[in-house]
């Protein structure tokens, strides 16, 4: 039996070792978060493994999407230069654990807003940089159009690890529909799951299954259900505990939000300077000292405007452009009857 | 002089301590700065995920010890299967491999060789996206054996139906338990007597007559009922009734046994191959047949040195299971050190029990084998 007390002794000891790795520790006092990024000169920012619009990588390796947008932001605003960004794709079961054992510093993975993620495990949300809603995406020759056609026994493929696993069991048992969850790791793995038959529907985020029909054999195959089950407030996530850190990356957001409302884009950024606005002027920075209040220097926000662009653009950019959701429905700003409307930057 | 012996012992343990007390405190230090706190209360906590494959009553209103549970009897449910098949293949085609016929030693080898070489991982997303893909739509399956249809969505077949259970089951086991004195009592009496007993008819009469009897006067009796076809859509269908098992289980299985097959099928050869020539010479000398050979003079020498390192294939095959994430097969990690490691956020409670458990099951496995392998070893007098 010693033999195994031993063979006890060194796995706890190895586990030990692991954890130590993949922790630093953190003070709560100054933003050591921002410290170290501008130490190591880049912002290490945790991403999908690949959904078009919100973060994808090209042939060359090239991170596009809104939720890569937000990371750029917050590097151009403390680098000074939007491309000093590490993206780190991570799956839906991976995300949480990388950002707060400290492998990346800003969660921008289409991450659903809820109260025992924000509270529980150490996360704080910073804002939503898209409004989303659960569906359902099914084979357009089954005749199906609503969720009132769904029958017993259906089977629905998705990821693990997403609000999407909790709103289907509670969507389906309030329906009274028996169903077959079939829930793999990885989006990919859905998509061709669901693509080869193995399940009746697909269901996820409304703007994920918008993006994935793209990836399948035939996309014009496939309708995306009108219903929406779910509210999705997605958004950036930073660890708990650097207050400092997460007011960054929530400014970082909220001005390229602002900067939309106030018609300025990455084109004219340099001419508003001389605006007779005094809101535009301090979002321009040549007004006020906001930038100060994190430590950054007064034309953080300027750089955002001008390297990102406003959130206008990225949208346009991104998702509209790319045909994946050309109507921007509760994506607009909150003038124009969207749900986007942020506290001022003054 | 003791003291010599003692002090590099103690140096060890007092690192590993301080190590332990330096990470447990690290780890301490950061979840509170994060506000996690450290706990398994969560385990009797509402899951609220439904899992699709349950060898148990689950569903998501039952607690997270219960989903636990679910995964941990479905990696056993793969790993018990797995290890089954494995061993019987691998003992097949290792005999094979010693065949003298041509084209079965070298079909032996050749499968050997292949399915040793590739990754496990690839397997897996062979059988799974590639090979079971192919299948056919519910609505387009053909029967197999008058009754089952392999799909898509898995293979649908009939599901027994037991009235008095209990009883058949009770009979079974007393059945084996009589074998198991009938065996020795045949032994004992070819020892003394030289008598040789029809052992194994005899024992299969027992093990299938007991129970059949039951159905005459135990009031036992077994129905089926037959997977129907239902329309949901247009164009999808699903079966009613009998049993389906996922195509998930179907490709994991395969893709297992498969792979752990080769190495059994190895470690059964290097067996034969190690007892010498002249053992088989002189059973044969005596006027054994080369069936008694085999079984008599062989196979008792060649398990020795194909048990250790076949339990080494067990061990594998068992943690290999893991992989089953890839695919959607409910497994331990899957469900707890996947869903519900996300939704409780519980990282460092959920890993150490998935590693603790893994660990359990490791160890359970060897005592077995190791107390196996003690048995037949020889007994020096």
């Amino acid at each position: 039996m010693f033999k195994y007390v031993k063979q006890l002794t060194s796995l706890v000891a190895m586990v030990a070792v692991l954890f130590a790795f993949t922790t630093e520790t953190m003070a709560a006092k100054k933003s050591k978060t921002l410290k170290n990024t501008q130490k190591k000169g880049f912002v290490r920012c945790g991403v999908s493994q690949g959904l078009p619009g919100f973060s994808n990588a090209d042939a060359a390796g090239n991170w596009t999407g809104v939720d890569v947008d937000v990371c750029r932001a917050v590097a151009a605003a403390v680098l000074g230069d939007a491309n000093k960004v590490k993206f780190t794709p991570l799956s839906a079961k991976e995300r949480f654990t990388a950002l707060t054992s400290g492998e990346i510093d800003i969660l921008s993975r289409n991450t659903t807003w809820t109260l025992s993620r924000d509270a529980d495990i150490g996360l704080t949300f910073v804002g939503v940089n898209f409004y989303d809603g659960q569906g359902f995406m099914v084979r357009k020759d089954s005749g199906i159009t609503s969720t009132s056609q769904f029958k017993n026994g259906i089977s629905a493929c998705t990821n693990i690890g997403t609000t999407t696993e909790l709103n289907m069991r509670d969507f389906f048992n309030s329906k009274g529909i028996s169903y077959e969850p079939v829930a793999f790791e990885k989006a990919d793995e859905v998509v061709a799951a669901y693509d080869s038959g193995r399940c009746d529907t697909y269901t996820t985020d409304k703007s994920g299954l918008a993006a994935q029909r793209t990836k399948m054999t035939n996309p014009d195959d496939h309708i995306v259900l009108p219903e929406t089950i779910s509210k999705e407030p997605l958004g950036p996530v930073v660890r708990q505990g650097d207050a400092v850190w997460e007011d960054i990356v929530r400014w970082s957001l909220n001005v390229m939000i602002e900067a939309e409302e106030y018609g300025i884009n990455s084109a004219n950024a340099d001419m508003m300077k001389t605006s007779e606005n005094p809101q535009i002027k301090r979002l321009v920075g040549s007004e006020g000292e906001l930038g100060a209040a994190f430590g950054l220097d007064n034309d953080w926000s300027l750089r955002i405007i001008k390297q990102v662009g406003n959130y206008g653009e990225s949208y346009k950019r991104n998702i509209a452009d790319t045909g994946i959701l050309p109507d921007r429905g509760p994506n607009q700003i909150w003038t124009k009857g969207g749900l986007l409307y942020v506290p001022p930057a003054r | 002089m003791k003291l010599k012996k003692l002090l590099p012992q103690l140096l060890t343990l007092l690192f590993i301590v301080l190590i332990f007390g330096f990470f447990t405190m690290n780890a301490q230090e950061n979840m509170d700065t994060r506000g996690i706190e450290f706990g398994f209360g969560f385990l009797t906590q509402e899951a609220s995920f439904d899992i699709q494959f349950s060898l148990i009553d689950y569903d998501g209103s039952h607690s997270y010890a219960r989903a636990y549970l679910v995964g941990l009897l479905n990696t056993l449910l793969v790993a018990f299967i797995g290890i089954i098949l494995a061993t019987l293949l691998g003992l097949i085609v290792g005999v094979a491999r010693l065949s003298p016929n041509y084209l079965i030693r070298k079909t032996a080898s050749f499968y050997i060789e292949f399915f040793r070489n590739v990754p496990l991982l690839l397997q897996i997303f062979f059988w799974y996206f590639a090979a079971l893909r192919a299948l056919p739509m519910p609505q387009d399956a053909t029967m197999i054996l008058g009754s089952s249809f392999m799909t898509i969505k898995g293979l649908y077949t009939p599901a027994p139906i037991w009235t008095n259970f209990d009883v058949f089951f009770t009979t079974l086991v007393a059945a084996l338990f009589l074998i198991f004195f009938f065996v020795k009592f045949a032994k004992k009496k070819q020892e003394q007597e030289g008598k040789q007993l029809p052992v194994l008819m005899i024992s299969l009469a027992i093990f299938l007559g007991l129970p059949l009897l039951t159905f005459l006067v135990g009031g036992v009796d077994l129905s089926f009922s037959f997977p129907e076809l239902r329309k949901m859509s247009q164009s999808s269908y699903t079966f009613d009734g009998g049993m389906g098992i996922p195509p998930e289980l179907i490709a994991l299985t395969l893709a297992l046994t498969l792979y752990t097959a080769t190495f059994i099928a190895e470690n059964v050869r290097a067996g034969i191959q190690g007892i010498g020539k002249g053992q088989k010479e002189a059973a044969a000398s005596i006027g054994l047949t080369p069936s008694q050979v085999l079984k008599l003079v062989i196979m008792p020498q060649a398990l020795r040195i194909i048990i250790p390192p076949t339990t080494n294939q067990y061990l594998n095959l068992t943690k290999n299971s893991s992989l089953a994430a890839a695919i959607a097969y409910p497994d331990l990690v899957l469900v707890f050190a996947g869903t519900a490691m996300m939704q409780t956020g519980k990282a460092i409670e959920i890993v150490g029990i998935t590693m603790a458990t893994y660990l359990t099951i490791s160890i359970a496995i060897s005592l077995l084998m190791n107390w196996y392998n003690q048995r037949i070893a020889i007994k020096e007098k």
